[in-house]
């Protein structure tokens, strides 16, 4: 559990130290001292959207922390044999970085108001995703042909689910950017997109991150 | 500008005003709907799980006498009663109900601010209540694994339920784990983001403290249920071995070799500990605020309690395998979970003595809210003083698997909260409704409610300490246990039968009052927060008129010496705060703040 702890304990001491700050040197009972003189207004300037989405990527880190300790821990019993990766794997994780470029190029280009830059960056992000889930399709297919089954041994069944999450997560994201890229190609102005493509840019940056490290750890393993 | 309120900004947040019967009252977005829509049907769940646990104890104080329920039955019952009550019941009617009712109003917004996700998380909490139900009627019934749903036996033949009924259960948990992520996001965020002008962090109304610090625990601790949902479900259908160990089950080999039970224990305590806290957080918050209310005196060390919050909820996390001491564990590991679990009873203590601290030298209005309240304090109590018993390694292992821990959970996770609930349904009963229910009713429900807890749950210690086993269908006949045991257990029984009999005068009386209550005014309980505010009772649509209301104040100013009324609403601003020497010069509707025509306190009694 220790990957666990230490991931949920950086995410609580986050929570709990900005709530501590706006409740340090208050005198909430001071009702003559108006709100604005006052710390602890909890002000975040940003939308709700994104402290929505912040505090989903936070769920899922709690998701993916516990399948790590339990991976780590099913590991350590005597019937773990590792599976050998796919090297397709690399290519897959090449097409999501480039993926994660481009929907970053789209978020500059939707700060300067490029509206072709935005339509290029759009199709051209969702099609690498598309193309890195097919690609793990073929990866799983490759360990089946080989034998590797998900009843197998707990390797196998934890690459199978670890990568079906990660996948479906992005499946998730992929619905998002099929509503906001519809937006775009049907004329809608690229400073009504600017929020969806803010967000879609953070959530694919995370998914990256969360893929490096899952493949990461079943590499070394 | 400093300061800008979600209210000021541009794009004040969009409503969709409903329009036909169905948008209204069935796929409505608006939170209060939603909410009144989560609680019912937690309720009705929390009755069918009353239900059951009346079977349980018919056959645990009558055994023989009841051909109908055979020991696959009473282990269905069990396992249900617990899951349901923990999860379906509390975890939806604190956050789902009253989360969505009271967020909104009390930090002084329009409604959540993603009122479609609001909306989609009740309906897939309802098609997991669905799914949990259905598993009674699928061929070999409901799982009776325990609601720990401990592997390998909860999936291994010869448990009831072990082939559709635990997938059905875990689908549900999967489902409820969903919806309560969407209701989660949106608590969080309108916390953060919608308060209105003025509110503070450190204005906010404790209930709203609990609420918020309960959330971000459910948040990060149900992916733990729901990661081993997806394994145990794996295991079950796809023949994976993360759980399974190599075992014979009925004379032959199962496929499964090497899986890790305990592994299970892990990922499901980790997500049971911090669950203990996701109900008591509310509660402890609710109370707060009916204590502080109808004591008429500010609660005693907001700040701290504040904190205790926050500490209550980051230890949460480090105490989980206190549950797992008769799993067998390192000695080392087993004082560290000892003592962070006798740690986390510091905060707790803390606002225990503060509740106490809030009654001392308060005006105290015995209002039906506030018996529940200061009931609440007693059963906390009694029930947190087991809890420092059984967090000890070494009181704990003879002490598991008895009565006590049966008695000792009840105590504290489920009369404690549940008491709450009952409060807090009767104090904003007024404000849902508009209408007050009926007094001596509300009264008779709680004494026999808070005696019978006694009567039911004070045997049960004395029973775990004669070592009186839990999860047994029958005792039979054993040395041990005196025949006084056996005759506590009718006494248990026939409590328990008239406590949940009472349960049926709280829903005559919240029904019946509906239509026939008296007209309870918008601030029948003279009380400060927001929601007592709002221009119409029961609030509209949109919660506030055309402007939002702007908070001047904590939401504690009760009793304020050299002012007219003892009560001053959050957003009364300094100015218009009536004085105690004005009110002879004075017409008496200067207070315009609520508290139009109410020359009666709630019992009859004269306002201040």
């Amino acid at each position: 559990m220790t990957i666990t702890l230490v991931l949920l304990g950086i995410i609580m001491a986050t929570v709990i130290g900005w709530l501590l700050r706006q409740t340090l040197n208050t005198e909430p009972w001071d009702a003559l001292d108006p709100a604005e003189n006052q710390p602890g207004r909890g002000v975040i300037t940003a939308p709700p959207s994104k402290i929505g989405l912040m505090t989903f990527i936070a769920v899922v880190t709690s998701l993916f922390a516990l399948f790590l300790s339990a991976y780590m821990m099913r590991m350590q019993l005597g019937d773990w044999r590792p599976l050998p990766e796919p090297d397709l794997l690399w290519l897959n994780t090449a097409v999501l970085v480039l993926a994660s470029f481009a929907f970053q190029m789209t978020r500059r280009a939707v700060t300067r108001g490029q509206l072709q830059t935005v339509k290029t960056g759009l199709i051209a992000g969702g099609v690498c995703t598309a193309l890195f889930l097919i690609g793990q399709l073929v990866a799983w297919q490759q360990l089946g042909a080989t034998g590797y089954f998900i009843t197998g041994n707990p390797a196998n069944a934890f690459f199978y689910l670890l990568t079906a999450l990660h996948g479906l997560h992005l499946l998730g994201g992929m619905w998002v950017w099929g509503r906001t890229t519809t937006r775009v190609l049907k004329g809608a102005d690229v400073e009504s997109v600017r929020l969806s493509v803010e967000l879609c840019t953070v959530y694919w940056h995370y998914l990256l991150l969360v893929w490096i490290g899952l493949f990461g750890l079943l590499l070394s393993t | 500008m400093a300061y800008v309120a979600i209210a000021d900004r541009d794009h004040e947040q969009e409503l969709h005003d409903p329009t036909t019967f169905i948008t209204k009252y069935i796929w409505s977005q608006d939170h209060k709907v939603i909410a009144i829509q989560y609680s019912i049907t937690a309720m009705f769940v929390g009755l069918v799980a009353l239900g059951l646990s009346a079977m349980m104890r018919l056959q645990l104080g009558f055994p023989d006498s009841f051909s109908f329920i055979t020991p696959t039955d009473y282990y269905q019952f069990i396992t249900m009663h617990g899951m349901i009550m923990v999860i379906f019941l509390l975890t939806a009617l604190f956050l789902g109900g009253f989360g969505n009712y009271l967020i909104p109003l009390m930090i002084g917004s329009r409604d959540m601010v993603f009122p479609y996700m609001n909306m989609m998380s009740y309906w897939v909490y309802l098609v997991s209540v669905i799914v949990l139900l259905a598993s009674f009627f699928v061929p070999g019934g409901a799982t009776g694994a325990g609601w720990t749903l401990y592997p390998p036996q909860a999936i291994l033949p010869g448990t009831p339920g072990s082939e559709l009924g635990i997938l059905l259960m875990l689908v549900a948990l999967a489902l409820f784990i969903v919806a309560f992520t969407m209701g989660g996001l949106n608590y969080v965020t309108t916390i953060l983001q919608a308060r209105t002008r003025g509110m503070t962090l450190m204005r906010m109304p404790l209930s709203l403290w609990g609420i918020f610090m309960a959330t971000i625990l459910g948040l990060l601790a149900f992916p733990a249920l729901f990661v081993s949902a997806v394994m145990m479900t794996l295991d079950k259908v796809a023949g994976t071995s993360f759980f399974m160990p190599a075992i014979l089950s009925m004379g032959e080999t199962m496929d499964h070799e090497g899986g890790s039970p305990i592994l299970f224990q892990h990922l499901f305590w980790f997500f049971g500990h911090p669950e203990v806290y996701i109900v008591a957080l509310p509660a402890f918050g609710l109370v707060s605020d009916l204590l502080s209310t109808h004591a008429r005196k500010a609660i005693f060390g907001y700040r701290m309690m504040v904190w205790a919050i926050l500490a209550i909820g980051g230890l949460s996390f480090i105490v989980w395998a206190h549950h797992m001491y008769v799993s067998g564990m390192n000695p080392y590991f087993g004082f560290f979970f000892a003592t962070t679990t006798l740690i986390i009873a510091v905060p707790t203590a803390i606002k225990v003595y503060n509740w106490v601290l809030t009654l001392w030298q308060g005006n105290i209005r015995m209002t039906v809210p506030m018996l529940f309240a200061i009931g609440f304090i007693f059963t906390f109590t009694h029930g947190g003083l087991t809890g420092i018993f059984l967090g000890n390694v070494v009181v704990d292992l003879p002490l598991s698997d008895t009565y006590f821990v049966v008695a000792h959970f009840h105590m504290v996770m489920g009369v404690s909260p549940i008491l709450v609930v009952f409060g807090s349904i009767y104090h904003w009963y007024p404000k849902i409704t508009g209408k007050m229910f009926n007094q001596t009713l509300g009264k008779l429900h709680f004494w026999i409610t808070f005696l019978g807890t006694y009567a039911i749950y004070l045997p049960m210690h004395y029973l775990g300490f004669l070592g009186v086993p839990r999860r047994y269908y029958a005792m039979g006949d054993t040395e041990f246990m005196p025949e006084s045991a056996f005759t506590l257990n009718q006494g248990i029984t026939i409590s328990a039968l008239i406590v949940g009999a009472a349960q049926f005068i709280f829903l005559y009386n919240i029904i019946v009052s509906l239509k026939k209550g008296k007209d309870a005014g918008s601030n029948p309980w003279e009380a400060t927060t927001l929601e007592w505010q709002t221009p119409d009772t029961p609030p509209k649509h949109g919660n506030w008129g055309p402007e939002l209301p702007v908070v001047h104040r904590w939401a504690y100013d009760y009793s304020v010496p050299g002012c007219r009324d003892d009560f001053i609403p959050q957003n009364m601003a300094p100015d218009d705060v009536p004085m105690a020497a004005d009110s002879v010069s004075q017409s008496p509707d200067v207070g315009t703040h609520g508290s139009e025509g109410e020359t009666d306190g709630p019992d009859g009694e004269p306002v201040a």
